[in-house]
């Protein structure tokens, strides 16, 4: 288990909402003849602090890669925000604009700077004037505590550095939603730790989010609800403190006896 | 013993020194590059016997070079008298009394002034698109076109008037660069139609009209984007401007013409030659294949089943085909399929196949660059919301275009070059169009070595200044510090 949370984080203070946020109900996916996604009902109220773990190969980033239709869902249905994901592009520019998205390998455009990483977006989708579109991704900049890099390329920063840019650039969008899909998979220990921070900090405002994650320190210290998948299903979710200390399925006590066993 | 090294204290640091003899400068160089084993230094004395060789049998050629001859065999006697019977020696003279039609072809010499002016505002035209809003290297270049423009349009002897006008526009040019680099492109928008208006001449109101046609195109394009989509909008505007191009245009031009006749001279595509119609030819397909290159490769890895066949036949037909064939078509068999009697100028038709030539390969060009792209940048580009054409122009495009550079430049340099393959269709180009035509005056007969020589020069001289234009930019565009 990683110890990089080291310090506890207060939940008590983050609000959840009663109003829905997204709304996954009979959704079945396949790859060619491989069913990845099996059956997943999934509801995640606006403030939610989900994380998803699981071995790999279990479906958990195919899951949340089909809340912003990076993949597409063959059955059941998605609603995002109030919005169904069909085929109706409008539909899905519109979500994808509401919904923050953070990878694991960052996925910085190497051509622009740091500042048009963030900026980019709001300009184009968004319509937000230049000057007042710099101005937000300054202070989303500030917040990942990466202000002074603001002119430099992404090949120029560490990883840590760049995936807090790579928050930021989501947040300029002003998300309501945040998927991470591994964000501390590719990193040092010892930037696992900076990203984390920011992430909490996220938490702390009350973001809604969505992690796939195998930092289970974060998942207890922030999380108000985690899930587990194995084969493609939704095998078993609950409170942290239940989910760890007291699980049920024998799947997920085989998972946590080998993550946490070392 | 061992217990007494093992603890060490440096009392006093050594100071750098320099490396020894043999291993600094020149010598070094020498002895890592040209003499590192017996191998190698066999091969180096080789190379220096042969090198010395050649040399001792073509300098004197080059050293009894004539530049002052009425023919070939002037030029021999010459020789002859100055360095004995068996001496051998080139014969520039006939560059310099042929030269103009190397250049221009039959163009006429007392309007050499209007292919010399497109050239010039050629490079005034391309400066805001190859150098983006640089106003060091932009006003660079306007120096050096006006320094050209002055010097050559004087030495033919123009009208004082026409040049100073000439200069006034020049400095009207760096004055828009000084103030907005960036609007210095709406001259590059313009520039085709201007050129085609200096170079072949007539009323003005074609060349007007047919950029006219441009501005119908974007206007049917702004009303109907937000309803129909970037697709769907541009097809309707271009049937939009063929109609107003095909149907409208010659009869408004025409009316025009009558109310208010202002224009030049018009000359026939026959009377180009020489350098001009490499140019010509050139830089309009180098310039078009680019844009129709990139709707090409996105073509071809589009979802869209139509788009995708329609894509891939282009390029696997054209990629299939030799040069020469599509020439022979562009010349013979297209005339057969127009409506009789249009008069479809025979460069315009060698333009087109030749752009729609080297669009093919430009397409697998940026094609294998668009392949090179992580998925991670799509991906990234859909999740931040940006549609498909934003993400293409935004992300995508810049990023596999960069890694094309050089896959492009070769294309385009194999373009240029091979507009010299014109001569099949009857066109006068310089290495072989001219250079018979040159060969068929009496004077000249059996001038073997030096208009190749001079020809292949200039194109040495534009290919390599491509090539290191490309260096420039691919410096530029490194941002990626790996």
């Amino acid at each position: 288990m990683s110890e990089a949370i080291a310090r506890k984080v207060d939940t008590s203070h983050m609000k959840i909402s009663d109003e829905v946020a997204i709304q996954i109900t009979g959704m079945n996916k396949w790859y060619g003849a491989f069913h990845v996604l099996r059956d997943i009902n999934m509801t995640v109220l606006k403030g939610e602090r989900i994380v998803i773990c699981g071995p790999s190969g279990s479906g958990k980033s195919t899951l949340i890669r089909c809340v912003n239709r990076l993949e597409e869902h063959q059955q059941g249905q998605i609603v995002v925000d109030g919005t169904e994901l069909t085929s109706d592009l409008k539909n899905i520019d519109k979500v994808r604009s509401e919904v923050g998205m953070v990878f694991q390998h960052f996925n910085l455009f190497p051509h622009l700077t740091i500042l048009e990483n963030c900026t980019l977006a709001p300009i184009w989708v968004r319509k937000v004037p230049k000057k007042e579109a710099e101005e937000t991704a300054m202070h989303f900049l500030s917040k990942v505590k990466i202000p002074e890099q603001a002119h430099k390329y992404p090949g120029q920063l560490s990883g840590g550095q760049q995936q807090r840019v790579a928050i930021a650039r989501s947040l300029c969008m002003k998300p309501r939603i945040m998927l991470f899909d591994e964000p501390t998979s590719a990193l040092d220990p010892e930037m696992i730790k900076e990203v984390l921070d920011t992430m909490i900090q996220l938490a702390e405002e009350g973001m809604t989010m969505i992690c796939v994650t195998h930092e289970m320190g974060f998942a207890q210290a922030v999380a108000n609800r985690v899930i587990f998948m194995d084969q493609g299903q939704i095998v078993e979710q609950n409170a942290p403190k239940e989910f760890f200390n007291n699980p049920q399925s024998d799947r997920t006590k085989l998972f946590l006896s080998q993550i946490l066993g070392h | 013993m061992a217990n007494t090294e093992a603890s060490f204290v440096r009392t006093e640091m050594v100071a750098p020194q320099e490396p020894p003899l043999s291993e600094r400068g020149v010598v070094k160089w020498v002895r890592e590059n040209l003499f590192s084993g017996p191998l190698n230094t066999i091969l180096t004395v080789l190379a220096l016997v042969s090198l010395f060789y050649l040399v001792k049998l073509s300098l004197p050629w080059w050293l009894h070079g004539v530049w002052k001859a009425n023919s070939l065999g002037e030029c021999r006697q010459i020789i002859a008298d100055a360095y004995g019977p068996d001496a051998t020696g080139a014969c520039w003279a006939m560059i310099r009394e042929r030269w103009h039609q190397f250049i221009f072809g039959f163009y006429p010499p007392e309007m050499y002034w209007r292919p010399i002016l497109s050239f010039g505002l050629l490079f005034v035209a391309l400066a805001p698109a190859l150098f983006f809003g640089d106003r060091r290297n932009n006003l660079v270049i306007l120096a050096g076109v006006a320094l050209f423009l002055l010097l050559s349009l004087w030495a033919l002897d123009n009208d004082l008037l026409h040049i100073a006008l000439i200069m006034m526009m020049m400095a009207g040019f760096v004055a828009l660069v000084l103030i907005a680099p960036r609007k210095l492109l709406w001259f590059t928008l313009i520039y085709p139609a201007l050129a085609q208006f200096l170079l072949w001449g007539g009323s003005v109101w074609g060349p007007v009209l047919t950029m006219l046609g441009l501005a119908v195109l974007a206007v049917v394009y702004v009303v109907l984007q937000p309803r129909f989509g970037v697709v769907m909008a541009s097809a309707m505007g271009f049937v939009a401007a063929c109609v107003w191009w095909l149907a409208l245009q010659s009869s408004v031009s025409t009316a025009l013409y009558t109310l208010m006749p202002i224009g030049l001279e018009a000359l026939d595509s026959d009377q180009f030659g020489g350098f001009l119609l490499a140019f010509v030819i050139g830089v309009s397909s180098i310039s078009a294949a680019l844009p129709i290159g990139i709707l090409l490769a996105l073509g071809r890895r589009s979802d869209m089943l139509l788009i995708k066949t329609l894509s891939v036949t282009i390029i696997e037909f054209v990629r299939g085909v030799p040069l020469i064939t599509m020439l022979f078509t562009a010349s013979l068999l297209l005339q057969y399929f127009l409506p009789p009697r249009t008069n479809f100028d025979l460069i315009l038709r060698v333009v087109i196949l030749v752009t729609v030539f080297s669009a093919a390969y430009i397409a697998e060009v940026i094609r294998g660059g668009l392949a090179a792209l992580p998925r991670g940048q799509f991906e990234a580009a859909d999740a931040l919301g940006l549609d498909y054409w934003q993400a293409q122009r935004l992300i995508t495009m810049p990023q596999a275009l960069k890694i094309s550079i050089p896959g492009i430049v070769t294309t385009f340099i194999g373009l240029f070059k091979d507009t010299t393959l014109v001569t099949f269709v009857g066109l006068a180009e310089p290495l072989r169009g001219i250079t018979s035509i040159v060969r068929a005056d009496i004077d000249w007969k059996g001038i073997y070595w030096e208009p190749y020589i001079f020809v292949g020069a200039i194109f040495f001289l534009c290919c390599f200044s491509i090539s290191r234009y490309s260096m420039y930019l691919e410096h530029k565009l490194k941002t990626d510090h790996r």
